[in-house]
């Protein structure tokens, strides 16, 4: 941009209008861009507009009947099974959520105040999970969490239980632990971004004027970090809402999510008016809760003060 | 002598920072080496000396920032090792402000008394009146972020004032402001410190900032402490040629020690002939050579036919103009170095030519005696 910018005058002087165009600033950015761009609006926008049009459909056998019609969204927000499901999409996103941020929270906080010379190895090795396909994590916490499983062996071979528990895998609290497990890494990164740009000499200062280590932590720290928090929570939650991969191999009929009912409609029932319209319905409000969660973060800072 | 009476009645009366024996060593290198001080209750002290020096590192001590690998530090009669830097009876202001960002202005300096649960009044009203010491009444509600390098300056020092330590701690407080901030800001202080009347510890490289605030300087060289004195004293008789060195300019003349008791010296020069001076307090004699200096104001340019009991005489080599002063660099026979001299324009000394041969006048008393 500063080459551009440097070399403008003299080819403005030459070139006229037609190359005072080009050298806009307005227009460079646009062209840098455009290839994303285009690459964002075919294959993120127009899919996305597709399923808009279809939720307004109808599925008639093999055809789409393509009135207008508000049916299949009365069946989403109506039916006991598909709010159901969205509740507990919900309700295991946020916990997910919250979990995660909770335990990325010491480590990011551990290699940005106390890594010292290895910051960059602590990050590297905490990238190491990603190493292997998603699906093989979970297939791991399927080794861990089942009834031969590693847990259910230790726990007897502690003497804690007698014989191996089934309430381990294939419920919701299964597919809690391994969305959290999987997340962590997304969650570590933003945090420790925004823990790096605190000004330790703030902290010194609160320190200065009365402050022990806790306080100043909540009264600074902790705020001044809430950026990271807010985009960490939020990386996590909207993905996990519609994840449909981790339900399905370690969720049991105890974990089934709104996306595994989703993929069911475009899938076997073959109805994907009725997929879009859940879709949409998803979409509209992990957006909401996106946006109350941003809400309530902000509140709690402010709350800190 | 006055002013020399009064520092040691500060020293043994009513001590309010007394260092004793403090080193600090970082491996080999040792930041602090041995220092020993003692800060009068009200004093206006100044830590000064070169990047490096240790100055930073006996202030972030004495804040609790820092430990000492040996020696002690004790305020108010209290000892302070091992108590942390939230708990001692000192406040700092930082050298980046460190002012906090999510906080108004009001937030910032009410920050430290909020963990004294202070009634919700008195605890504005001590807001209130900070922000008034330093003249910031009215932009109590401003962002942090929304305010000038002067005005966070401010915010610091209220924010620090508010919780009336027993000392203040001011990191190069100024050295982030432009110059004519600066000077108004080192006037404000002073006059701050004499209303407030806390102790002020103020660590600056910056020499004219510290002889123009100060009770008392101390001038620091690679983790020692050099000379503890008046800004007067400092100033006029520093110990030997790094603290003359660094306080200002100074001439320097080789000289060979004659005669030798416990109150004067007496020296020959090349330049200035046989010279009696005082002896400074920490003359401590290398063999048979010293050192005498002159600082370039105390030597007068001689008009005309003008004499002086004392005089040399030598010939202008360079002439620098700095509109109220002018530089003169004179040779002088017999001197290693040419003289540096700084004539007010009153007279003429801006017109002398390069070349021109010349007669300077001096005092005696102006010629200090320092050890190599």
């Amino acid at each position: 941009m500063t080459a551009a910018a440097e070399g403008s005058p003299p080819l403005r002087m030459a070139g006229g209008r037609r190359n005072a165009l080009l050298q806009s600033e307005a227009v460079q950015g646009v062209a840098l861009i455009s290839p994303t761009f285009l690459y964002a609006l075919i294959l993120l926008v127009l899919p996305i507009l597709v399923v808009i049009a279809h939720s307004f459909w109808t599925q008639d056998y093999l055809t789409i009947d393509h009135t207008f019609t508000l049916e299949n969204y009365r069946i989403a927000l109506t039916e006991p099974i598909y709010r159901d499901l969205l509740w507990r999409s919900l309700y295991i996103s946020l916990t997910v959520s919250l979990l995660t941020v909770l335990l990325a929270y010491p480590i990011a906080y551990f290699i940005s105040f106390h890594g010292g010379r290895h910051k960059s190895l602590w990050l590297f090795l905490i990238t190491i999970p990603f190493w292997t396909s998603y699906l093989l994590r979970v297939m791991s916490w399927k080794v861990i969490l089942g009834y031969n499983g590693v847990l259910n062996s230790g726990l007897m071979g502690l003497g804690i239980i007698d014989e191996p528990s089934t309430a381990l895998l294939y419920n919701s609290s299964a597919v809690i632990i391994t969305l959290t497990h999987a997340w962590a890494t997304f969650a570590v990164l933003p945090i420790f971004v925004s823990l790096e740009k605190v000004d330790r000499t703030l902290v010194e200062a609160a320190t200065d004027l009365g402050d022990g280590p806790l306080r100043s932590f909540l009264r600074v720290t902790l705020p001044l970090s809430a950026p990271g928090v807010i985009s960490a929570a939020l990386i996590v939650m909207i993905p996990t809402v519609g994840d449909y991969v981790t339900p399905k191999l370690v969720g049991g009929k105890d974990g089934v999510m709104i996306a595994n009912a989703i993929q069911a409609q475009f899938g076997k029932a073959s109805n994907w008016p009725l997929g879009a319209a859940l879709s949409v319905t998803t979409m509209i409000i992990v957006s909401l809760m996106a946006g109350a969660a941003v809400l309530v973060i902000r509140a709690l800072q402010r709350l800190a003060r | 002598m006055l002013e020399r009476v009064q520092s040691e009645r500060i020293q043994t009366d009513c001590t309010i920072i007394d260092i004793r024996d403090v080193t600090r060593s970082y491996g080999a290198f040792k930041a602090l080496d041995n220092a020993s001080l003692s800060i009068g209750k009200g004093e206006f002290f100044s830590l000064l000396g070169p990047s490096g020096c240790g100055k930073t590192t006996l202030l972030r001590m004495i804040a609790g920032f820092d430990t000492p690998t040996s020696g002690s530090i004790a305020v108010d009669g209290q000892p302070m090792d091992g108590i942390p830097a939230n708990r001692r009876p000192t406040n700092m202001v930082f050298q980046s402000y460190a002012i906090f960002p999510h906080l108004n202005v009001e937030q910032n300096v009410a920050y430290g008394l909020k963990r004294l649960k202070l009634q919700s009044g008195e605890e504005k009203r001590r807001v209130e009146e900070a922000l008034e010491q330093v003249s910031l009444t009215g932009l109590g509600k401003r962002r942090a972020t929304e305010l000038s390098g002067g005005q966070r300056q401010r915010v610091a020092l209220a924010r620090a004032l508010v919780m009336r330590p027993k000392v203040l701690l001011l990191d190069e407080p100024l050295s982030a402001l432009d110059k004519k901030l600066r000077e108004q800001m080192q006037v404000e202080l002073r006059r701050l410190q004499q209303a407030v009347g806390i102790t002020f510890v103020l660590v600056t490289h910056d020499q004219y900032e510290a002889l123009a605030m100060s009770d008392r300087i101390a001038v620091m060289f690679g983790g020692r402490i050099a000379q503890v004195a008046s800004p007067k004293e400092i100033y006029q008789r520093p110990v030997n040629r790094q603290v003359a060195d660094f306080l200002g300019g100074m001439n320097f003349v080789k000289a060979e020690i004659v005669e030798e008791n416990d109150a004067s010296l007496v020296v020959d020069t090349l330049g200035f002939g046989r010279v009696r001076t005082d002896k400074p307090k920490a003359f401590v004699r290398n063999g048979g050579a010293a050192t005498l200096g002159i600082r370039p104001e105390r030597l007068r340019v001689l008009w005309d036919n003008a004499t002086a009991k004392f005089e040399v005489a030598g010939k202008v080599v360079e002439r620098h103009y700095f509109g109220e002063i002018t530089h003169l660099i004179v040779e002088i026979p017999g001197l290693e170095k040419p003289l540096s001299v700084t004539e007010t324009n009153d007279f003429g000394a801006d017109d002398i030519p390069v070349g021109a041969p010349i007669r300077l006048a001096y005092d005696p008393e102006a010629l200090v005696a320092m050890a190599d």
